[in-house]
């Protein structure tokens, strides 16, 4: 008698019927229309980053004297370095020194991608674990977020500039001097986040389940960081690829020989008059595939993020 | 502005009212088909556990559903005026005129940045032609109504620096400054510790009679809705299942549900359970204490006593429960003795062991011993690990294999009467109460001798709450546990504790087995907080 009441009284709880048929992360990621057109556009220009030699390129560092300041869509040579002469349509035009821009401008898809992801990786790398440590062993809070106040305090690109004028530059070099400035960011982030989840009810019962403390900061809180921390990725990734460009712009980023957006544009700034699409083709390129990321950030945030979800 | 009180048919009607939800929800409507009235001068209750759509039904009445809810059916008639459908403008001449709302958290409703006095006289210049003067000396009258103390200065403060039952009043005088026909009240007293409350709810009656207002009264609690209502209507699952007076309802109900959320109501008698003075003593505090300081730079020290002296006592197979309000330190001493926090002094001992001053690392071994339980089932789980990892961590941590743990956790699902496939699944795809099984499994799964539920049942419906109860009972009673059991809701306390320790500010004023401290309470604050309770003498369920 007894046990039928009490599964009747079950039965009529709410609770049964409460339920919800869920929607998966990734069910949600896939639906956003930010993520599908900034994903697009990036595995676009990811495509041609790795099939530039296939693209109707040439070597980006061979030129010919023959073949100077010509206009979008002509034709002329080109003397290979086994000095035969071809024939070659330059889409984009040369510069004043007979290279091809068309193919410097392919072959500088592939520096700025890589610069863009391994600066927010190595960023991220270091933000998390310098974010952890500071946002969950107190003492050490002073010290490290003080060091990275310090490093906040300059300005990222003259951190930047300073650390490439300090070695010799390079791919490596540029890459460390732009993710430097940006792993305060990602600590301070970090760090706030594990400030609000080490006071969660789930990492005060892994605290009384014996869990060890670098099984809790691993295991509980720093899968809880993720979502946020991917969206602040694309955002360090577009930040990193446009402080590339301007250092080689400026001339103290990458060696001229490697072909990158930021030193075509400035190659071509003097001629800039005569010939604009020297600077303007490539910052076409540099300004869709920062908003690529941009968009693809804003999708995953809106999706990640339940603060940020539109509320029903 | 005063409009005529006179006027025939109800305040509010409500009819065939329904509400849809959008696509990928739980179920069709917010709300289905629901119709009811309030007349003048009369409080109804609408009561129902989360989900229900009781406060959609109160945003349809003041016209500020979201885009995402549309009101596909039915009408919402204010002193026979349809307005479900009324413009935008209509309805802003309406509210704080005809109809007011007051909310649950007052803290938020109010302005932080904005004076008392000035958000009081919004409402006046929106709607009033009066004068400044005029409009003052309305806003000290109302103030003096609801009953605050100094109204010359209140109406100079910010919201802040208003305790949570002062802001909850002007609140309440903002929304009766112009005398609307309709008072909303969305769980206004949820957020308030009994004494408060008690003095709200009297004051909502109070004004009400005294206006002859309609009140819609939103709650889930059935102590409140005894003690306020005239009628009540119950929802469930958006649908109204039963409606009548106060008395027919909660005494004589007839619907399968309310039948059923009645029997869950727990009494406020104590269970009289013979509890054996013999058993051997799990848990001993011997003056425990818990100081904050603040350690400004600048400013002076400030120190919080959070807990001070409190000696208490659990035995083998009994439940002591620590009853108190919000800040009553009683959540600091479950804290304290599961070391989440560290005591700043007096001794915790777990079976004779000492462990207030252990090392971490001479703590763990005795950790597996005391095992906690909290209030919101939403936040105790990890959301990104399974139910199944979550219950093998502790077991697996203390050099159990996996597959012995999964094992064990398999068993435990079945004591917490769940089925074991939830183990590979996920807390989101739980419910609150079954969630809150979930975290007794990890618990038990640790096989403690005291088990502590910090508030474990107060973020549950009642229906829920009562099976969560009457698990706990269960295990205790199979696994001989002591149970150390915090809570601010006097009746759970009733229905599960032997011995009772009532708390405030910090300290232990009464303590005693359940039967003396309930029936007949000694300390002064145990009686006022006892004659606080809402519906404290109704008979639920009981003609």
């Amino acid at each position: 008698m007894e046990a039928t009441r009490v599964k009747r009284y079950e039965e009529l709880s709410v609770e049964a019927a409460d339920i919800r048929p869920h929607e998966s992360t990734w069910q949600r990621v896939r639906r956003s229309g930010s993520v599908r057109l900034g994903g697009a556009a990036l595995a676009v220009l990811l495509l041609i980053a790795i099939a530039a030699p296939w693209l109707g390129t040439v070597d980006p560092t061979m030129f010919d004297a023959g073949s100077r300041d010509l206009m979008p869509g002509k034709q002329g040579e080109m003397m290979t370095l086994d000095g035969d002469t071809v024939e070659h349509t330059f889409w984009f035009g040369s510069d004043s020194l007979g290279r091809d821009i068309y193919s410097r401008v392919i072959y500088g898809t592939r520096v700025s991608l890589f610069v863009g992801v391994v600066v927010a990786l190595l960023a991220l790398a270091f933000g998390i674990v310098i974010g952890l440590v500071a946002g969950y062993i107190r003492w050490l809070d002073g010290v490290l977020m003080r060091i990275m106040d310090g490093i906040m305090a300059i300005p990222a690109i003259l951190i930047a500039i300073a650390l490439v004028a300090m070695w010799r530059p390079s791919l490596m070099t540029v890459i460390i001097a732009i993710a430097i400035p940006d792993i305060p960011r990602v600590t301070r982030l970090v760090r706030s986040l594990v400030l609000t989840i080490r006071e969660e009810p789930y990492v005060e019962a892994a605290i009384s389940l014996g869990t060890p403390t670098w099984k809790i900061m691993f295991g509980h809180i720093l899968p809880n960081t993720i979502a946020p921390l991917v969206v602040q990725g694309t955002f360090t990734c577009a930040a990193a690829i446009l402080i590339e460009s301007i250092l080689s712009f400026l001339g103290v980023g990458l060696p001229p020989e490697i072909p990158t957006w930021g030193n075509i544009m400035a190659e071509g700034r003097i001629q800039f008059v005569e010939y604009p699409h020297n600077v303007f083709i490539p910052g076409i390129f540099l300004t869709i595939t920062v908003l690529a990321v941009n968009i693809l950030g804003d999708g995953l945030r809106d999706t990640l993020d339940p603060k940020m979800a539109k509320r029903i | 502005m005063t409009a005529p009180k006179s006027g025939s048919g109800p305040v509010l009607e409500v009819r065939g009212l329904t509400i849809a939800l959008p696509t990928h929800s739980d179920r069709a409507e917010a709300v289905s088909e629901v119709s009811f009235s309030v007349e003048r001068g009369e409080i109804v209750c609408l009561v129902g556990e989360s989900g229900s759509g009781k406060s959609v039904i109160a945003q349809a009445v003041m016209g500020l559903l979201p885009n995402t809810l549309p009101l596909t059916a039915g009408q919402v008639l204010l002193e026979g005026e349809d307005i479900a459908r009324a413009p935008r403008d209509r309805l802003r001449q309406l509210r704080a005129t005809r109809m007011s709302m007051i909310f649950q958290e007052p803290m938020t409703a109010l302005n932080p940045v904005m004076r008392c006095g000035d958000q009081i006289d919004e409402v006046l210049r929106e709607h009033t032609q009066l004068a400044p003067e005029a409009r003052r000396s309305k806003i000290l009258d109302i103030v003096r109504e609801v009953a605050l103390p100094d109204p010359e200065r209140l109406i100079m403060a910010y919201p802040h620096q208003l305790s949570g039952g002062q802001r909850q009043r002007i609140m309440i005088a903002m929304a009766l400054v112009l005398e609307p026909a309709l008072l909303i009240a969305d769980e206004p007293t949820t957020a308030l510790d009994v004494t408060t409350q008690a003095q709200i709810l009297e004051l909502i009656r109070t004004l009400q009679a005294r206006h002859g207002m309609g009140v819609l009264f939103i709650t889930h609690d059935f102590g409140v809705v005894a003690d306020i209502a005239h009628r009540v209507a119950v929802l469930r699952l958006g649908r109204l299942v039963e409606t009548g007076e106060k008395n027919a309802v909660l005494k004589r109900p007839r619907h399968d549900y309310t039948i059923m959320l009645m029997a869950s109501v727990p009494t406020l008698k104590p269970h009289g359970r013979k509890v054996p003075a013999d058993a051997p003593i799990v848990l001993q505090t011997k003056k425990l204490d818990k100081t904050y300081a603040d350690r400004g730079w600048f400013s002076a020290r400030r120190v919080v006593h959070a807990a001070s002296d409190v000696s208490l006592e659990v035995r083998r197979g009994q439940t002591l429960g620590i009853v108190g309000e919000s800040g009553s330190g009683k959540s600091t001493v479950a804290r304290c003795i599961v070391r989440l926090i560290d005591p700043s002094g007096g001794e915790v001992y777990i079976h004779g062991e000492e462990i207030a001053r252990r090392s971490s690392r001479a703590l763990r071994p005795l950790r597996r011993r005391v095992q906690i339980v909290f209030q919101d089932p939403y936040r105790s789980l990890n959301p990104r690990r399974t139910v199944g990892e979550a219950i093998i961590e502790g077991p697996v941590n203390y050099g159990l294999s996996r597959a012995e743990a999964f094992e064990r956790a398999r068993r435990l699902m079945d004591l917490v009467r769940m089925d074991a496939a939830a183990l590979e699944r996920y807390p989101h795809q739980f419910s609150g109460g079954q969630r809150q099984r979930i975290c007794i499994a990890r618990a038990l799964a640790m096989e403690p001798e005291l088990l502590i539920a910090d508030e474990a049942v107060s973020a549950l419906d009642v229906s829920v709450q009562a099976q969560v109860l009457e698990l706990l009972e269960e295990i205790r009673e199979r696994l001989n546990l002591a149970m150390l059991f915090i809570t601010h809701d006097l009746r759970v306390a009733a229905q599960v504790c032997d011995h009772v320790a009532v708390m405030s500010q910090g300290r232990v004023v009464e303590y005693g087995p359940a039967n003396e401290v309930f029936v007949s309470p000694r300390h002064e604050y145990t009686r006022a907080l006892f004659a606080a309770a809402p519906g404290r003498d109704f008979a639920f369920g009981q003609a």
